[in-house]
């Protein structure tokens, strides 16, 4: 491949400042400052700090309420996750065959996509309303009496039917332009040596997804993550009491309903390690498996 | 192995276009068909309805004894070679040939023992392990090759499996393929717009335009008889000279040329005259002026203008030109008269009869 050189070397020094700054205001800043704060202990009306060490990470580490949010949130992210990719391919699958009508179905799936988190969350709370929430309503003719933000388990299910809602169209037109980047006669190749139409979604359509697939996972494992923040906060209305949330919400809660800098501090630098872990993990083992054409 | 019957096989695309007239035609069992035609004659469609791949509009295809109209691909017994090899990027090579087979619950160490011998055959026992990425364009085109012969059809269809490669390599596969199917002796349809594959390569040829089959026949029959002033000009390079013509009082003439027919019909005519049936000829009727001379080295071709209108000769080496003035006769017995208008041939029902030409066989 042939390389292009500048005729200056300031020159794109110069270029890559605009996004260096703001990568720099807007990560590393907030970063390294969460992380010094997460060894202080803040006076809650604003009166100074004092440095403890380690003593904000240790009470992270004996709170019960801790792990009960860190495990909702595995299990949270777990099933957006799983839930938002596997409807979209779905999708996506069946709408790559549509021939009559295909536009209008697609621009009707992709339209979600449009809609905010915190709206998504205001239509969820609708849906879901204690009185007259459509939802609800069928849950009460099925037997299951609805309690949104009285009953821990039925939030939590809103929370992630609400979250998945969200993400499904973004997934939806990733894995259709993947899906539609497949080689014609490849498929048509695949049809006459294969008879079985689920045998050649696995071996054949679904590999050459992957790559689609694995950019998507970890999406919308950063969605289920950070992302849900919004349909969270509008589906507890900023009081969770005993509902469930996640980490990022926590976060929230503790360092500004709360006034507890250190202790929130401490448990954003916890899910930035955490993250970043996840992250290294997932391009060392999944993306090895994986064929980029 | 089987022959192939198309009865009436018709396609209308749900947008109205009739893109296969009813084409009705039998394949032998180990014969090898090639579809030729410009892009758009309906050639692909036509092959792409027997794999199965296009749905058939009306009509019946059978391959073997049975009607196979309706069912799946996958179920014909055919195998097929791509335009751009269409092989399966994540798979190795031995995977891409072996998954055909794999899916027919064929034993496994079957299966190995058939990769095997097709890559031995094409030489890629080497490449076995690699993906077709890593592959040259020739290599991936014998792995599609190899896909399509494990599998032991009763039916091989290329589509235009030598478009993607470079002249060199496309000579060599030309050759390759033939021989292949020769030892194989697998019935197969063979689709493209190259008439040199298609001279070459078929026992059979069907010419197809416009939806339509011009005609169908053996090379040399086709080369030789064209039914039609397309097929004249299609087939050939360079193609047949058409030039106009007139028929009077059971003669022919063309320029200075004048021909006795045992004909009584009358009014202007298509003249078809192979550049190679031209000759060289100081007492020849025919003067033509040469404008530009082709040199290919085992022969030349002279391009030219006989009364107005344009005529391509081809010469021997050994033969000596100039630009300019040259004197031209014609071998009679090759020649083929078509309907101005319509194009089709008119000449079958009579002979160039030598014994009533003045001269034996020049004039």
């Amino acid at each position: 491949m042939k390389r292009a050189g500048f005729a200056s070397r300031w020159l794109p020094i110069l270029l890559l400042v605009p996004q260096l700054s703001i990568i720099l205001v807007f990560f590393y800043w907030p970063a390294a400052y969460a992380v010094k704060s997460s060894f202080y202990l803040q006076d809650p009306f604003g009166f100074g700090q004092t440095f403890v060490g380690l003593e904000n990470y240790a009470s992270l580490s004996n709170s019960a309420e801790y792990f009960k949010v860190t495990n909702f949130t595995v299990i949270f992210t777990v099933l957006v996750t799983f839930f938002s990719l596997a409807l979209a391919l779905l999708l996506a699958v069946k709408a790559d065959k549509v021939i009559r009508g295909a536009k209008t179905y697609r621009t009707l799936l992709m339209w979600v996509y449009a809609v905010a988190p915190p709206v998504a969350g205001f239509v969820g709370l609708l849906l879901f309303n204690q009185r007259w929430g459509p939802l609800t309503e069928f849950f009460g003719s099925l037997g299951w009496d609805f309690n949104l933000r009285a009953d821990y388990f039925d939030t939590a299910f809103a929370m992630v039917v609400v979250s998945v809602w969200k993400q499904v169209p973004v997934n939806f037109i990733f894995f259709l332009s993947g899906l539609q980047s497949i080689p014609k006669s490849v498929r048509e190749a695949a049809l006459i040596d294969n008879r079985s139409a689920s045998g050649r979604f696995w071996d054949v359509t679904f590999p050459l997804l992957a790559p689609t697939g694995f950019f998507l996972l970890i999406i919308n494992i950063t969605y289920a993550l950070f992302d849900t923040f919004g349909v969270i906060d509008t589906l507890v209305q900023g009081e969770p009491g005993n509902n469930p949330m996640t980490l990022v919400y926590k976060v929230y809660v503790d360092g500004f309903r709360g006034n507890d800098l250190g202790g929130s501090s401490a448990q954003s630098v916890v899910l930035m390690v955490l993250v970043l872990a996840l992250t290294v993990f997932q391009f060392r083992m999944v993306e090895k498996r994986i064929h980029y054409t | 192995m089987a022959q192939v019957t198309l009865d009436s096989v018709r396609k209308i695309y749900p947008n109205g276009v009739e893109a296969v007239t009813p084409a009705s035609f039998q394949i032998k069992d180990g014969e090898f068909v090639v579809l030729v035609g410009p892009s758009g004659c309906g050639k692909s469609t036509l092959l792409r309805m027997i794999a199965g791949l296009e749905d058939i509009t009306e009509g019946a295809l059978c391959i073997g004894d049975n009607v196979v109209n309706t069912l799946d691909p996958a179920d014909r017994d055919i195998a097929m070679v791509f335009q751009n090899y269409a092989l399966y990027p994540h798979m190795t090579v031995r995977k891409n040939i072996a998954y055909g087979l794999k899916n027919r619950k064929t034993p496994k160490d079957v299966i190995a023992q058939k990769v095997d011998e097709a890559a031995k055959m094409l030489n890629l026992t080497d490449y076995l392990d690699r993906k077709p990425a890593q592959l040259s364009g020739g290599q991936r085109q014998r792995v599609a090759m190899g896909r399509a012969i494990v599998r032991d059809p009763a039916l091989f269809l290329f589509d235009e499996p030598l478009s993607n490669l470079d002249a060199k390599l496309r000579n060599q596969m030309r050759i390759e393929i033939k021989a292949l199917q020769r030892r194989l002796g697998v019935t197969s349809i063979y689709v493209t717009h190259d008439q040199v594959e298609a001279m070459t390569m078929a026992d059979r040829i069907i010419v197809l335009n416009g939806g339509r089959i011009e005609q169908i026949g053996t090379p040399s029959e086709i080369y030789h008889n064209p039914a039609s002033t397309f097929v004249a000009s299609f087939m050939g390079a360079p193609p047949m000279n058409l030039v106009g013509a007139e028929m009077q009082d059971g003669t022919l003439s063309f320029a200075g040329l004048e021909l006795p027919l045992a004909s009584s019909m009358r009014g202007p005519v298509t003249l078809g005259l192979r550049p190679e049936d031209l000759i060289i000829d100081s007492h020849g009727p025919l003067a033509m002026e040469v404008e530009l001379i082709e040199e290919l080295g085992a022969h030349r071709l002279l391009h030219g203008q006989v009364d107005g209108q344009r005529l391509t000769v081809h010469l021997a080496k050994e033969e000596q030109v100039a630009l300019g003035p040259l004197r031209l006769s014609c071998r009679v017995q090759n020649l083929c008269l078509f309907h101005p208008e319509t194009g089709q041939r008119m000449d079958g029902g009579f002979a160039f009869n030598p014994a009533q030409t003045r001269t034996e066989e020049r004039v």
